[in-house]
């Protein structure tokens, strides 16, 4: 055979995750704007400007659940358990954010606060619990008898609580620099000028996070700072600075696409950072991704119709973003 | 709560997630169909009547779509927060099958619905047919993939069991295991009687109201003769499915009906209406027709089946709730195949759109649809126990370890907040239906150009009484 499959499928749910985040990210970060902005008319332009595409970036999460599911049965079934109020509070979340999309807009003149209430509230705790679930995650988690062994509140720690902060920040701006580029005038300044605090704000999380897992992880740290491992990684973290001096400086002189861009790559190196951190293990602090993989009847089964579908999906989700692109404009477009 | 296990509560936190989730596919399922074929009319006859019943129903289902998707994003992930050793155990098979469902129907769906809802304006009529076709071929899609993970874990085979866990040896054995194609067909056919039930009672309703119009009669007129033709049909395949069922899953067909033992060489008779007591192991107060059990299950007038007494107890499903979760079930059925017939003959005197007592009918029977759903799910489900697959997993084996308090806290969440959002959504839906089809305001230039593509999807809900100001001045002409 020859072939990897836990690798590969480590790298596809990898892809698929990364994918959530970006994209449902700038989805959830018009949420957690949404208290920023008071003026009805703006936010009716937010919501507009992902209307037609956040349902497809939620299914990446789906998407990611099943595919764990499908190729490490372990992992899921122990990360999960292990991370069962926090994921149930997620869903909570993006219930309330996600039916707020619709019901803001049919709800009756009086009801309309209680939707924008919503949606705010819904994208700020899905995002939140999002990242104390992945703080959770890097902390790792006891297992005995190939289930999870801890307690039901072992994820509340003070990493998992400031993870969950940090994500807030990164999705803060991920939603700002896709409304600069989606939008114009008065709300396009409004989302500059808070762009520059949002990118001051992940800059200054990813820093924690960096010193912070390794001092308490000295696994990870030993990846990280021995030879010549330290010369291969270095880039990541000189690159995130980088990116984030360009950010600022594309937001100083008003970029449109540009900032949307280098906030994408910010977080795509944050989620390098994280990988290398982790690599190989899929339930740290020990079980790496050859232990935890289901049958290799199963991941090769599923490989085949992934490879092959995965192209048609990212072609026909481009052409709807082709048909859905431009400035959205205030109060436009009913019907 | 309540002195519930925590396995108890599992199993009520998945049946009530589940339940309310079901309600929502299943319209999903039939109005994306309804809304392709209504295209499709308005594309070929050019009768605006149908594209009017098209920008109607597609409000309808927007609100529908969306309930589905998030009340179905907990399902994804409540396979490994409250059922890990299932999942680990079993996760080889329905984790692959899951997959595939969101690879090539969740995500055809979602890549199509922003087209299908708001891009009447933005692409042509050709390529807003095909967006309406795929999502329409993403929810039949949906229901095989997940229908085939549901009926392996109710007639599991091409697997073997190594080290503890399910292997897949045969996927085509796993993917079209022996009750398959009845659940498929019958789930399928469910859901396109709930919707066609649904969307005739919203016709009833306005025209009880003396609301006649040419979109209201048509959109009676096709949901009486979808349930003509799928009411039967219904009939026949889940006579079908109970024979699979008798060949695969005995117990529970005796649960289904009631049936404690045998009386060596004669018929079983059909117990129209009883109690069931599973302590004693007999049903109570019941009314039987002789042989006609036998003449159901056997197709002959003395043929025999196993009782439930011939089960070890511990392997004996909850008769109490499946024979009557049958009967609702069964019940709505006859009373659909009733409703049909009677609008067929309505239709031949000339009465269809103005016989108030049948309309009055349709109306009531609007919900029964999905109640009938609910309850066939009900039967299915609860008939498999105490296994959660049959005959190799139990459910006591399948469940996490988590505590009766964290279960119970969250199950009281899910409960309010289903509740309050899936309550407001439902009746933001009746809204829409009751506000009626109105002619739909077609713009002149329907190409459109750049600068005017509508940005907001979700305008396609927008309710009439909202005020959206700049709408007349973005409107030209």
């Amino acid at each position: 055979m020859g072939i990897d499959l836990p690798l590969i499928w480590a790298i596809i749910i990898g892809f698929g995750l990364m994918m959530y985040v970006i994209m449902d990210g700038f989805d959830l970060g018009i949420g957690i704007l949404f208290p920023l902005v008071r003026n009805r008319g703006d936010r009716d332009t937010m919501v507009n400007t992902v209307a037609p595409v956040w349902d497809g970036n939620e299914t990446w999460l789906v998407f990611g659940g099943a595919a764990l599911y499908a190729a490490f049965p372990l992992a899921y079934a122990v990360v999960l358990s292990a991370l069962y109020l926090p994921l149930v509070l997620m869903l909570a979340g993006l219930i309330w954010r996600g039916v707020a999309f619709e019901f803001r807009f049919k709800a009756a003149e009086a009801h309309k606060p209680f939707w924008d209430k919503a949606f705010a509230w819904g994208s700020y705790i899905a995002t939140f619990f999002q990242g104390v679930a992945l703080g959770a995650f890097i902390n790792g988690f006891p297992v005995a008898d190939r289930s999870y062994a801890g307690g039901a509140l072992d994820w509340l720690t003070p990493f998992s609580f400031f993870t969950g902060l940090g994500l807030i920040a990164a999705y803060a701006l991920l939603g700002s620099t896709w409304l600069i580029m989606k939008t114009e005038g008065d709300l396009q300044r409004r989302m500059i000028a808070l762009a520059r605090p949002a990118t001051l704000a992940l800059l200054a999380a990813m820093a924690v996070v960096s010193l912070w897992t390794p001092l308490a992880h000295p696994d990870v740290a030993a990846r990280w700072f021995s030879l010549p491992n330290l010369v291969f990684f270095s880039p990541v973290p000189l690159l995130v600075l980088l990116a984030a001096w360009l950010l600022l400086r594309a937001l100083a002189r008003g970029a449109q696409a540009t900032p949307f861009a280098l906030a994408l790559f910010l977080l795509f190196l944050g989620y390098s950072g994280l990988a290398i951190s982790l690599w190989p293990n899929l339930i740290p602090p020990a079980i790496s991704i050859w232990d935890a993989a289901g049958p290799s009847q199963a991941l090769g089964f599923t490989l085949v119709g992934t490879l092959f579908i995965i192209p048609f999906i990212l072609a026909y989700t481009a052409w709807s973003y082709y048909v859905f692109r431009g400035k959205v404009r205030a109060g436009e477009g009913y019907h | 709560m309540f002195g519930l296990s925590a396995l108890e509560l599992a199993r009520i936190q998945f049946g009530f997630t589940v339940s309310f989730h079901i309600i929502f596919p299943a319209i999903t399922i039939g109005l994306a169909s309804y809304l392709a074929v209504l295209e499709g009319l308005w594309l070929w006859k050019k009768d605006t009547v149908y594209r009017e019943l098209y920008h109607f129903w597609s409000k309808i289902f927007a609100v529908n779509f969306a309930m589905g998707v998030v009340s179905g994003l907990v399902m994804a992930y409540q396979f490994g927060t409250n059922w890990s050793y299932f999942s680990a155990f079993a996760g080889a098979v329905t984790g692959p099958l899951l997959a595939y469902e969101v690879l090539t129907a969740f995500f055809l769906e979602a890549g199509f619905l922003g087209v299908m809802l708001f891009g009447w304006r933005k692409v042509g009529p050709g390529l807003h047919f095909f967006a309406t076709i795929m999502v329409a071929i993403g929810t039949l899609i949906s229901a095989t993939w997940i229908l085939a993970s549901n009926s392996w874990m109710q007639t599991p085979q091409g697997h073997e069991i190594i080290d503890g866990r399910v292997v897949p040896v045969d996927w085509l054995k796993i993917v079209f295991n022996p009750s398959f194609p009845y659940r498929l067909a019958h789930m399928t056919i469910a859901a396109y009687l709930a919707t066609a039930l649904f969307v005739g009672a919203s016709g009833a309703w306005h025209l009880l109201r003396r609301r006649d119009t040419p979109a209201v009669r048509r959109m009676l007129s096709m949901a009486m003769w979808m349930l003509l033709i799928v009411a039967p049909l219904q009939i026949l395949v889940g006579d079908a499915h109970g024979l699979n069922t008798l060949a695969h899953q005995p117990a529970k067909i005796a649960a289904m009906e009631g049936h404690w033992r045998n009386v060596p060489g004669e018929g079983v008779p059909l117990i129209l209406f009883g109690l069931p007591d599973m302590a004693a192991e007999t049903t109570r107060y019941a009314i039987e027709i002789p042989r006609l059990g036998s003449l159901i299950l056997t197709h002959s007038l003395d043929g025999q089946f196993p009782g439930l007494s011939e089960f070890p107890a511990a392997d004996r499903p909850n008769a109490t709730i499946v024979f009557w979760s049958f009967r609702i079930m069964v019940g709505l059925g006859m009373l659909m195949l009733l409703l049909g017939l009677w609008a067929i003959w309505a239709r031949w005197r000339k009465r269809l759109y103005n016989s108030r007592p049948l309309l009055r009918l349709a109306l009531w029977m609007g919900p029964s649809g999905l109640i009938a759903i609910l309850a066939g799910w009900f039967t299915t489900e609860i008939g498999r126990q105490p296994w959660v697959v049959y005959g190799v997993m139990r459910t006591e084996h399948a469940v996490s370890n988590h505590s009766a308090l964290a279960l119970s806290t969250t199950l009281i969440l899910f409960l309010v907040i289903y509740v309050i959002v899936f309550g407001t959504g439902v009746s933001y839906m009746l809204r829409l239906v009751g506000r009626g089809p109105e002619a739909h305001r077609e713009p002149e230039d329907a190409t459109g150009d750049a600068g005017r593509r509508p940005a907001r999807p979700l305008s396609a809900l927008t309710d009439a009484r909202v005020p959206a100001p700049d709408l007349s001045t973005d409107r030209r002409g």
